[in-house]
This record gives C-alpha cells, structure tokens and sequence, in this order.
C-alpha cells in the first residue's frame, strides 16, 4: 500500500517511539551498571566494570541464579512430558470431556499470578506439610510447572494439528509397530516445537515472582525475588544492575530460538 | 479359499449413529485390477481403510490371501496403501522415503538402499533420490508414493484417489502407468475412485458404490452396458433413463430401460424408422459442442429428456449449433435397450438407514 509522506512519516515516529518506551529503559539499565555512581546519577561521570566484579562475587546474586536455572529445568521437564501427553490425546483422540480438558490445561497462564500463588500455598500447606514436605524448592517447581505446561502443550498441539494423520497411518501401512512410528515418525515431525515449547517454558519459569513468593520456602530466593529484594538497597542497587543487565542479555537467546523453531513449518524443520 | 488376495464379508462400520459401510460382501482375485467406484461419502475410502485394517470394522469379516486379518493392526497386513495425500515423510529424503518398509523389515542397509533406488527408476525418479518431498512436484510425489508402497511387494496395493490431485494429462498418463506397472508386477491392485472414466479405463472389474454399498460388481463393459440398478445406470455415464409414459411409447413396455448416448442417432424428423430400431421424436433443447463430439439434449414428445453423442464426422461448431430449438427423431437398435430394474437384489430396504459423508473424505 502507498501512503502519503506525511503520513509514512508520522507511521515512523509512532513506531519508534514506541520501541523506545519499550527498550530505552533497558538500555539504562544497561549503562548504569556500568555507572560509577552509587546513585546512578545522570549523566555517568565515567565508566567501571567494578559493579560487574562485584556481582560476579556476590554469593547471593550466585545462589539466586542457581536455584532459578533449578527451578527453570524442573518446572520445564514436567511441563513438556505433560503438556506433551496432553496435547496428543486431545489431537488424536476423540473422548467425551475433550474441549474441557483442553480449556482447563490453558486456563492457568490466563490466572493472575497472584490467585495461583495463593491457592497453591494454601494447598501445600494444608496438603503437604501434615506429609512431611514443607515449602522449597519442589513447590516452586510444581508452581511453575502450573503455566509452564500451557506453552508447551499450545506448541505440540499447533504442530499436530498441522500435521496429517496419515503419516502416522503411512509408517503402519509399510510396517512399522506403534512404538516405531512414534521414534521415526511423530518424534522427529514434533521435536522442533517441543524445543520451542520447552524454551518459552523455561523464559517463563526464569522470570517468575508472584507465584514463587507464595510457593518458597524460607532460604529458597530465585533470582527475580533476590532482585526485587535487594532493589531498594541502595548499597546493592549497582549490583541489582548488573543482574538485571545480564538477565536481558540472556533472554535474548531463548526468545531468538523459540521463535525461529514455532515459525518452522512442519515440513522440512530439522534441529 | 483359494486364489483370493481380499474376501470381505459382511463387512459394516458405523461412526456414531451414522452408517458408512452398511454391508458389503467382496471377492478380489489375486492379481486382479479391481476398482471401487462410488460418489463420495459412498463408503469406498472406508472400507479400504478397513482393509488396510486403519479403521476397525463394526462387523464382519476381512480376510487377505485367506487369513483372517479382520482384527490385525496395519503393521502385521501384506498390504500398502497410496495415500490420496501421498503422506511421504517429510523429514526424510526420497531414497529413506522409499527404502522405509525395508528399513523396518531389518533388510541390510546396502540391500534396502539398491531396492530403493530400483524402485525409484521404476517411477523414473532416480536422479532424485536425495531430495526431500517438499522440493517435488505433486506428479513426482505421487510416483514417490507409488514407489515406496510397491518397493516391498506386498501381496495388494491400496490405492486411495491417487490420481484425484492431478491434472487432466498427468492423471491420464499415470492411468496407463499404473495398469502398465500392475500388470508387469502381477499385484492385486485396489483403486477406489470416484471417476467413473478413470475406472473404466483400468480396471479389470469395478465395484460400484452408493450408500454404504455395493450396487454392481462386474467388468467395466457390464458395468458400462448392461447397468443392475438405475444409481448405476446415472452414476456410470450419461443417465439416460426412459421411465413410465416414455417407455411404454417407446419400447412398448411399461419399464426402466436405459440407452447410452453414443448408441443414439439423430436424424430428421421425418426420416423414415428402421426394423429393429425404437425411435422418438422430440425437440433439440441444447446443443453442447465438444471438439470432436456434440451432446444434443432431447425432450421427447413421449416425455422425458434424452442424451444423444455424434462424432463431428462431417458438421463443424457452426452447423450444430443451428440445430438447437429444431424437431428430429432419434432412432436406436433395440439391443442397446438395457431394462434397469427397480427394486435390485443387493439392496435391502429394511436395513437402509441415513448416511452421512465419508469421513475419510473431510
């Protein structure tokens, strides 16, 4: 379409104005933590990597990392073998209650976080705790995994439905048994969106902090709560950058990948 | 029993409340072209895929080469299947496409890859074998198809509308592809169809479907010739049926009888009747020009409407076309009066119940 040079020029301003309200923040985030600045005072009076040293020794920011690429792997392996399982049965199988189960399976990413974390910690504690299991690391991950498992069951049954039946009914035909269908067939047409699912699970689990308030243990701290906790400190807030700074560097990654495999179509996508 | 590649007996399937396979007894002889002919939603694709044992029949009986097979999962049959989507692998070459069944059969790797590639420049596909499906055209995809369901000679070979997504030369020369490459292999070859020309052309006999069952089984010239049921007279060829008032003035007798277009002669209306021949006046009401052919639709003065093909011996476009609106006689041998009767032996009233569409076909 043409449009007039007013016009495409005002289409231009709008557009990146609105990437800048999107990325110019992060972009300070970006140059103060490399600020000199305690206070993160404007303009910077020069440039360190001193911030980055610290952070680098900072056991807090360490164990933080740790426990949420921990939480991020378990919430996302129960995400994708049950968001898997769950997207072929409502795909390639008729039963009564299909278009329910698949409602109530994407219903969680819609709930405030806020709700889950509060229905979850009551559960665990009324649940768990006469059991022995108190509030830790495995109720995150079980948290986590409550949302997690809507992006990979909305990746896997994208695929299938894109995916005729009868390559399945193909390799039957020349005589291969369910199991070897499954391996030559089905997996390799699948895998790609697994990946992309299994991506997204992760990004999402990474950056958690409602439902992870009310689903932690004492000592359990995620990076994104030991950020939110150490923001307002004015002694850490250089290091509060530099975290954050390195948070925006690595999510580029996933995103990147997720959206290269779900944009493959079905034919010819190969990892 | 012996010599029979498929034996079906009463064999049904419902999908819910509707009935698409109401009953169909079936006997195909080992090396026989045979072809199931029907519109769609008539049970044809359904009861191939039960024979390819895809869809578990609700009764009766399946049996290949005289087993019984009615309760086997695909894997375990002596049958493959042309998929009217072809459904090759799209993660894998043509050469892994085609060398798939040997693969799973254990076949050692050296000797899977020389049958593939054989079975390749049978199709003469060999210079592809490499490539992936997407990088092919549908007519290459087909005969990849082809190749990778006759690489481990089964015992029959499914054909589910392979043609169907083809144009009109490519079909006409896969037709003569195929019959050539059944009769060289000497496979039972099942080909369900819903045209009626593509059936006649290959077949050694047709079954003609309608409802859930079957109408006629016969050669293509009996099917063609002497039609069992009017469905069958309509569905296979121009329906050209002479009913009641029509048929009692014409042949003398109140009956059904159908007569092919191509066996009717137009003349002039006051052309004097021959012995042996029935005859009817009418008007020309349409004039259709077909190249080598024209169509002249006749409403008869008896009643009814009949269809009448001559070749364009001697007229052109512009002689034919001044013959619309115009009075003739069309005059026929009285062999080529075929009685159809009404009420055929293979239909069973009683059991008749509504059908829905095909569901292979949605």
């Amino acid at each position: 379409m043409n449009l007039s040079r007013p016009a495409r020029i005002a289409l231009r301003v709008a557009a990146a104005l609105g990437f800048a309200v999107i990325y110019v923040p992060l972009l300070l985030v970006l140059v103060n933590s490399l600020n000199p600045d305690r206070s993160s005072g404007w303009p910077p009076p020069g440039l360190t990597f001193g911030w980055w040293a610290d952070a680098w020794h900072s056991s807090g920011a360490r164990a933080a990392l740790w426990t949420s690429v921990k939480a991020g792997l378990g919430a996302t392996a129960i995400a994708l073998v049950l968001g898997t399982l769950v997207a072929f049965a409502c795909q390639r199988f008729r039963f009564f209650g299909r278009d329910a189960i698949s409602f109530v399976v994407v219903l969680p990413i819609a709930l405030p976080g806020i709700v889950t974390g509060v229905a979850l910690n009551t559960a665990f504690r009324t649940v768990l705790e006469p059991l022995g299991v108190g509030l830790g690391l495995f109720t995150v991950i079980v948290g986590h995994a409550t949302f997690c498992i809507v992006v990979v069951f909305n990746n896997v049954i994208a695929r299938l439905r894109r995916m005729p039946g009868s390559y399945e009914e193909a390799a039957a035909d020349l005589g291969a048994h369910t199991f070897r269908t499954f391996v030559d067939i089905t997996f390799p047409l699948v895998r790609s969106a697994l990946v992309a699912g299994a991506l997204l699970a992760f990004a999402l689990s990474f950056d958690e902090i409602v439902v992870t308030t009310f689903t932690a243990g004492p000592g359990i701290q995620t990076l994104p709560v030991w950020i939110f906790s150490n923001m307002a400190r004015p002694q850490q807030a250089p290091v509060v950058n530099v975290v954050a700074a390195v948070l925006v560097l690595l999510s580029v990654i996933p995103i990147y990948l997720a959206q290269r495999l779900s944009s493959d179509t079905a034919s010819g996508s190969r990892i | 029993m012996e010599g029979m590649a498929v034996r079906l007996q009463n064999l049904r399937k419902s999908f819910g409340r509707t009935e698409a396979v109401a009953g169909v007894d079936l006997e195909i002889a080992d090396g026989e072209f045979f072809s199931m002919l029907g519109p769609s939603g008539s049970g044809k694709t359904t009861v191939l895929r039960m024979i390819a044992g895809f869809e578990a029949p609700t009764g009766g009986t399946i049996e290949l080469g005289g087993a019984d097979v009615t309760r086997r999962a695909p894997f375990e049959r002596d049958v493959h299947t042309v998929f009217q989507d072809y459904a090759l692998f799209p993660h894998m070459t043509l050469e892994q496409n085609v060398a798939y069944s040997l693969k799973v059969r254990k076949v050692p790797k050296a000797e899977r890859l020389a049958r593939a590639r054989e079975a390749l420049a049978s199709v003469r596909l060999e210079d592809f074998g490499t490539r992936r499906p997407a990088q092919l055209s549908g007519g290459q995809r087909q005969r990849v198809a082809l190749a990778r369901a006759l690489v481990g000679r089964p015992k029959v070979l499914l054909l589910d509308e392979p043609l169907g997504a083809l144009d009109l030369k490519l079909r006409e020369q896969m037709q003569v592809e195929l019959k050539a490459i059944q009769r060289d292999t000497g496979i039972t070859f099942v080909f369900v169809t819903h045209d009626q020309e593509e059936a006649l052309t290959m077949s050694d006999r047709i079954a003609v479907f309608n409802k859930g069952r079957i109408e006629q089984v016969g050669t293509p010239a009996q099917i063609y010739e002497r039609p069992a049921t009017p469905f069958v007279a309509g569905f296979v060829g121009t329906s050209n049926l002479l009913t009641g008032d029509a048929a009692e003035q014409v042949v003398g007798d109140r009956a059904t009888y159908s007569v092919r277009p191509e066996k009717i002669h137009v003349l002039k209306e006051s052309a004097a009747a021959e012995p042996e021949h029935d005859s009817a006046t009418g008007t020309v009401a349409e004039v259709v020009y077909l190249g080598g052919a024209t169509r002249f639709l006749v409403d008869l003065d008896a009643g009814g409407r009949l269809t009448a093909l001559q070749q364009n011996l001697e007229t052109s476009s512009e002689d034919v076309a001044a013959l619309r609106g115009s009075r003739v006689r069309l005059q026929w041998h009285r062999r080529h009066n075929f009685p159809v009767p009404h009420d055929p032996s293979t239909h069973d009233p009683s059991t008749e119940g509504p059908l829905a569409k095909d569901p292979a076909h949605t």
